[in-house]
């Protein structure tokens, strides 16, 4: 009994966030700037992680929700990549024209080497 | 998940099934839970979508990750019980807790040193007549 | 050194052991021999220092994300109110927070916290504060943010001045 009723909650869960993401697919198209896609795309990667775990506990299966946990982590590094690139149009040099990266560097090394004595 | 129905008919009309009170509880307090999470998130989608500029849309992205999806993972907590999938599913829920404030600050500060500039002051969305025979870029920045 | 090196080995063995939950002696061997590995790693990058292992008090850090998380929730409505109303009546404000915060990972603690209450993002940080956008001109009071800031603080178990 109740478990059919479960189900059915989690079918309209599922739809209602299916709009959400067909909403935000319109913003990702439409958007005037860089950083609104890049918005939708994070934003869309969290509704994904959602809508897995939904899933695969509609099933019953554990899958759903491993792939969830990456999914969250690549969504986060993905995003943070994509950002780097477009503003040192590069992924390997280090973050060198950051204003004050120098002075955290030096903070950094000075709190190392106070730790290692 | 609360599957079995194996719970038997009560010997007596007064006696109470508990199990069966205890399952349709939890199937209550996670309905709840998961409808509100899918509405915040549902709410959060017709924000980025409404807004005027970048930085407001951020603020209903940021809406979204934080209060729906935490309602909607502790309501299938509910469902899961004690099992691994709980575990699972609180490890979703720390990684989103600490993963969504950095990424949308790292986009946040990324639009910032880039030049683009905060629309301040008050806002009101422009009634349907005023939006008719501008081009649809006008409310671009 | 020691320390931040078996704190990490005992989480990412926890990690192990969740995801995996087969506790057969050849499957958590093969977890060890990993979490070993991963270890070394760290230590032969040379990040094996406070930022990679930020430990905490945990029990204060768990008790300030719940009353995080009620601060999250009274928040959300107003937020959820001006994007449902039809002429979404916004005021679009910037301000500057100081942060009282001595350690790196206070002040980390602060900002994230800023940014995860719907209507307020942090948006820059340098030596005189938080460069903070806010949603609604009522939520753009910097006094609003010392309660914030002194619990953020004291979570991570460090006295804000």
């Amino acid at each position: 009994m109740a478990d059919e009723f479960l189900l059915k909650v989690y079918v309209a869960a599922a739809v209602l966030m299916m709009v959400g993401m067909a909403l935000l697919l319109v913003r990702l198209i439409a958007g005037p700037a860089l950083y609104d896609r890049a918005l939708a795309v994070n934003s869309f990667g969290t509704k994904v992680v959602l809508f897995l775990c939904l899933f695969s506990l509609m099933n019953g299966r554990q899958d759903g929700v491993d792939i969830a946990i990456l999914y969250a982590l690549m969504n986060f590094i993905a995003t943070v990549a994509i950002l780097k690139f477009f503003r040192y149009r590069g992924l390997t040099g280090p973050m060198t024209s950051l204003p004050g990266s120098s002075k955290f560097d030096r903070l950094r090394e000075a709190r190392r080497q106070k730790e290692a004595s | 998940m609360a599957a079995d129905n194996t719970h038997s008919a009560p010997a007596n009309p007064v006696d109470i099934p508990w199990d069966a009170v205890l399952e349709w509880g939890l199937a209550l307090a996670s309905t709840g839970l998961i409808v509100s999470g899918a509405i915040f998130v549902l709410a959060g989608a017709l924000g980025v979508l409404r807004m005027p500029d970048f930085f407001t849309r951020m603020h209903a992205a940021g809406m979204t990750d934080t209060l729906g999806a935490e309602f909607i993972l502790l309501g299938l907590m509910l469902q899961a019980g004690f099992s691994q999938m709980t575990l699972k599913l609180l490890l979703v829920a720390f990684f989103l807790f600490l993963t969504s404030p950095t990424a949308t600050h790292a986009i946040a500060n990324a639009a910032l040193k880039s030049g683009l500039k905060p629309q301040l002051g008050p806002y009101k969305a422009p009634e349907l007549s005023e939006i008719e025979g501008k081009t649809p870029s006008e409310g671009a920045h | 050194m020691v320390r931040y090196a078996i704190i990490l080995a005992l989480v990412m063995l926890l990690y192990w052991l969740t995801l995996s939950f087969y506790f057969e002696p050849l499957i958590v061997g093969f977890g060890i021999a990993s979490v070993l590995f991963a270890v070394g790693l760290c230590y032969r990058m040379r990040i094996l220092d406070s930022e990679t292992v930020p430990y905490m008090h945990t029990m204060t850090t768990i008790g300030y994300f719940g009353w995080l998380f009620l601060e999250v929730v009274k928040a959300n409505f107003a937020v959820v109110k001006a994007v449902l109303r039809p002429d979404m009546e916004i005021s679009p404000t910037l301000l500057t927070v100081p942060t009282p915060q001595k350690t790196d990972i206070g002040k980390t603690m602060f900002a994230n916290s800023i940014t995860l209450t719907p209507g307020t993002v942090s948006m820059d940080i340098d030596d005189d504060g938080i460069l903070v956008h806010a949603l609604l001109a009522e939520m753009a009071d910097p006094d609003d943010f010392v309660e914030m800031g002194q619990r953020a603080g004291f979570s991570v178990s460090e006295v804000s001045s």
